[in-house]
């Protein structure tokens, strides 16, 4: 079908360029796929091109690349690892089907898992081109996933939060003052994860050794990252810095990463690195990543895809690494890419469907930025939405303001509420812990302790002293 | 820790640390949700940063405000120009259209070169992008004192006037730079308002500029603003940035800015209080 797709309705022919435009024109409508000018010049094509799809054999996606084989390493990665046996369930369906098939009772947890290595990720952002919203948080529900290193993440009916201290110059009194703000308010078992404001070898040694004697002065079970480059975390690995967990943020095509200023190859020899350390005490997943749909249209290097779909492929990525943590960033691109509060929504629960799908433990950045059609209802909407989906672990910052990447996310107080909400609990490691440092009255109802903790009473007069009783 | 007066919230006593820090910390909470007040707060600081970005650029106000201060004054009346973007609407959708000028900016610049006695050194540019706020209010007194700086050089450079854009990303400074055949380029731009920060004034340095150059080629100053980087230090780290370029011939990463690094604090070891605790 190189000569392109075609489809009949009535007397009338409506025409596709290839595989990739038609995904791009089946795609709901966003910013970015019209700034890339992919995006469907009306609805009714829209809808054209979403029934071409759903009439698309699945198989197909295994012998038309996207993105051409020989010139993408993550088109190779996708279709060398794939699982012949495995896609067997679902390889006589069409796209539609698929759908069909992943509501129905037949995909029981346990199928969609056996499933797993069968399925690309164009597979799974097609299908998701076809389905509502109560479709993706249905789907995500079935999807288990679950990692661990200090601690377990994405058990059934848990949430877990990173706590984001962020200072603007990685100050370590600020930083430490949000830190004990995240954790008397319970947040912080997905990781204590700074981005720093100083993005060097030597500053990502001080933040790790900073944080780690936290981690291990209150033996919190959690683990710690600093989010700088790949490479300059295998540097201070080299010089012998705590490395729990090796950040990257990751793109969908081979050169959105050389944009990023890595390869496969770096991942590997991160990964490499940071598990020789042994620092994992229940588990050994190392690595955390971030992912954001435009990033690749962004770098220039979409390959003509929409930007859906560039993510989707982003998680194959993910995948190969074995990550503890993956999380989109949905929001903060901008509102070229995703422009208001709806298309942020629609996005942030995708990603979350396409990442559980493909086996990844996806959480989210619930975030906008000042530029955006969006505002604090959006965000509550999209984390109420993701909780019942199963989201594995969101942001928690301050009061929703983070003072050095200028954009809000979800706050301590925010996931307190998705708590009480829905009944979600943190790991079971780190909810042991918010009990026995009676920072949690009760963990069942959700209820912090109106007193400052012991443990913590000396730290409320900060670094210079003084009396904390004044 | 209740409140006597407000029993439903729950205070907390670590909020005296936001002595170290802007962020957020020791909100309180009402159950476990945030006191009123915290909420007005936000809501106050969100309302200002979308104003920031939708309330248009104030033409006449800032040329009035330019003709009252002496140095902008002498540089001539501004010229208002404006970008492809017709709106802000399509401004915050298609960044594309706001790095080109509108064909009648074009051609306003193309008389503007006319009346220019030879190439300027140096093409000044005032562009609203992400926060007319910050333009409104901190452009022309920056640029006051940066004029003032630049006339007690030994050499003075060849200005233009003040050149206005409306709906205008940084690039616009590249084909503004270019139909001028200006040497360097300064745009003075609204960023992207942060929270705490609605006014923060951005202004990038492009030596040689030429449209489609990447941002690479730029040097940045950030977050001017009286409770940011006070207008003379940032003036003076501009005419470092300026002397710089012209004796490389070039900008962007080429250029370090050795005026503004970092170095690392290694006293604050102590100041991981949650470690330490005490005083040391």
């Amino acid at each position: 079908m190189a000569g392109g797709y075609r489809y009949q309705m009535g007397s009338q022919t409506w025409r596709f360029r290839n595989l990739a435009g038609l995904m791009a024109k089946a795609t709901p409508p966003r910013s970015g796929d019209r700034l890339a000018g992919v995006m469907a010049e009306s609805a009714e094509e829209r809808v054209v091109a979403q029934m071409c799809l759903a009439e698309l054999p699945l198989r197909t996606f295994l012998s038309e690349a996207l993105v051409p084989y020989e010139d993408d390493e993550i088109t190779r990665l996708i279709l060398d690892s794939h699982d012949a046996n495995a896609f067997q369930a679902v390889g006589h369906l069409t796209v539609g089907d698929f759908r069909n098939w992943l509501l129905s009772d037949l995909a029981t947890p346990e199928a969609i898992e056996q499933l797993r290595p069968g399925l690309t990720p164009e597979m799974v952002a097609g299908v998701s081109k076809l389905m509502r919203n109560q479709d993706l948080i249905l789907v995500a529900q079935k999807c288990r996933i679950t990692t661990a290193f200090r601690n377990t993440i994405g058990l059934k009916g848990r949430l877990s939060t990173r706590l984001q201290p962020n200072h603007p110059t990685d100050d370590k009194a600020g930083i430490a003052a949000s830190i004990l703000d995240g954790l008397l308010y319970g947040n912080g078992d997905a990781v204590i994860g700074i981005n720093p404001a100083t993005d060097s070898v030597a500053q990502t040694r001080e933040l790790l050794t900073m944080v780690d004697s936290v981690i291990q002065h209150y033996g919190i079970p959690t683990q710690s990252c600093v989010l700088t480059h790949v490479t300059n975390t295998i540097e201070a690995i080299e010089q012998g810095a705590p490395v729990d967990l090796v950040f990257q943020s990751i793109g969908g095509t081979e050169a959105t990463n050389r944009g990023f200023g890595f390869d496969l190859s770096t991942l590997r020899e991160a990964q490499d690195a940071a598990l020789s350390l042994k620092r994992g005490t229940v588990g050994q997943n190392v690595m955390y990543f971030e992912t954001g749909q435009g990033s690749a249209l962004s770098a220039n290097a979409h390959q003509g895809l929409d930007q859906q779909t560039c993510e989707a492929r982003a998680y194959a990525v993910a995948r190969h690494f074995s990550p503890l943590l993956v999380n989109t960033v949905v929001g903060f691109i901008g509102p070229e890419y995703l422009y208001d509060g709806k298309e942020i929504i629609r996005a942030g629960l995708e990603d979350h469907f396409c990442g559980k799908l493909l086996g990844v433990p996806m959480g989210c950045d619930i975030c906008y930025t000042n530029h955006a059609e969006a505002d604090q209802n959006d965000m509550d909407n999209l984390l109420t939405l993701l909780g019942v989906a199963g989201c594995t672990f969101i942001m928690g910052i301050p009061g929703s303001d983070d003072i050095m990447l200028n954009y809000q996310t979800t706050s301590f107080h925010d996931a307190l509420y998705a708590r009480r909400a829905l009944n979600l609990k943190p790991a079971p490691e780190f909810e042991s812990w918010l009990e026995s440092m009676q920072i949690f009255q009760n963990t069942e109802r959700v209820a912090l302790n109106p007193d400052v903790p012991a443990a913590f009473r000396h730290s409320l007069t900060g670094p210079d002293g003084g009396n904390p009783d004044d | 820790m209740t409140d006597p007066d407000t029993p439903a919230v729950v205070r907390n006593p670590w909020r005296r640390l936001r002595q170290y820090t802007d962020a957020r910390i020791g909100l309180g909470r009402a159950g476990v949700s945030l006191p009123t007040s915290e909420l007005l707060d936000f809501q106050l600081a969100h309302a200002r940063a979308r104003d920031s970005v939708h309330s248009p650029l104030d033409v006449p106000a800032l040329t009035q405000a330019l003709a009252n201060t002496p140095k902008a004054a002498a540089l001539g009346p501004p010229l208002c120009l404006h970008s492809q973007a017709p709106d802000r609407k399509a401004y915050l959708q298609r960044p594309d259209w706001g790095r080109q000028l509108s064909e009648q900016s074009v051609a306003e610049l193309g008389n503007l070169r006319k009346t220019l006695s030879k190439p300027p050194h140096l093409a000044i540019v005032i562009a609203d992008g992400l926060s007319s706020r910050a333009v409104q209010q901190n452009a022309t007194g920056f640029l006051e004192i940066f004029l003032n700086d630049l006339g007690a050089q030994a050499q003075t450079p060849y200005l233009t006037p003040p050149l206005l854009v409306e709906q205008g990303r940084v690039a616009i400074g590249d084909p503004i730079g270019q139909l001028l055949g200006a040497c360097q380029v300064i745009v003075l731009i609204g960023e992207r308002p942060g929270l705490s920060s609605p006014d923060s004034l951005g202004i990038y340095l492009t030596h040689a500029p030429e449209p489609g150059l990447p941002d690479s080629r730029r040097n940045c100053l950030s977050n001017i603003r009286p409770a940011g980087l006070s207008f003379g230090l940032a003036s003076q780290r501009l005419l470092y940035l300026i002397r710089e370029a012209e004796r490389l011939k070039t900008s962007g990463v080429a250029l370090k800015d050795r005026s503004n690094e970092v170095e690392l604090d290694e006293s604050d070891q102590n100041r991981n209080f949650l470690v330490q605790g005490k005083r040391q």
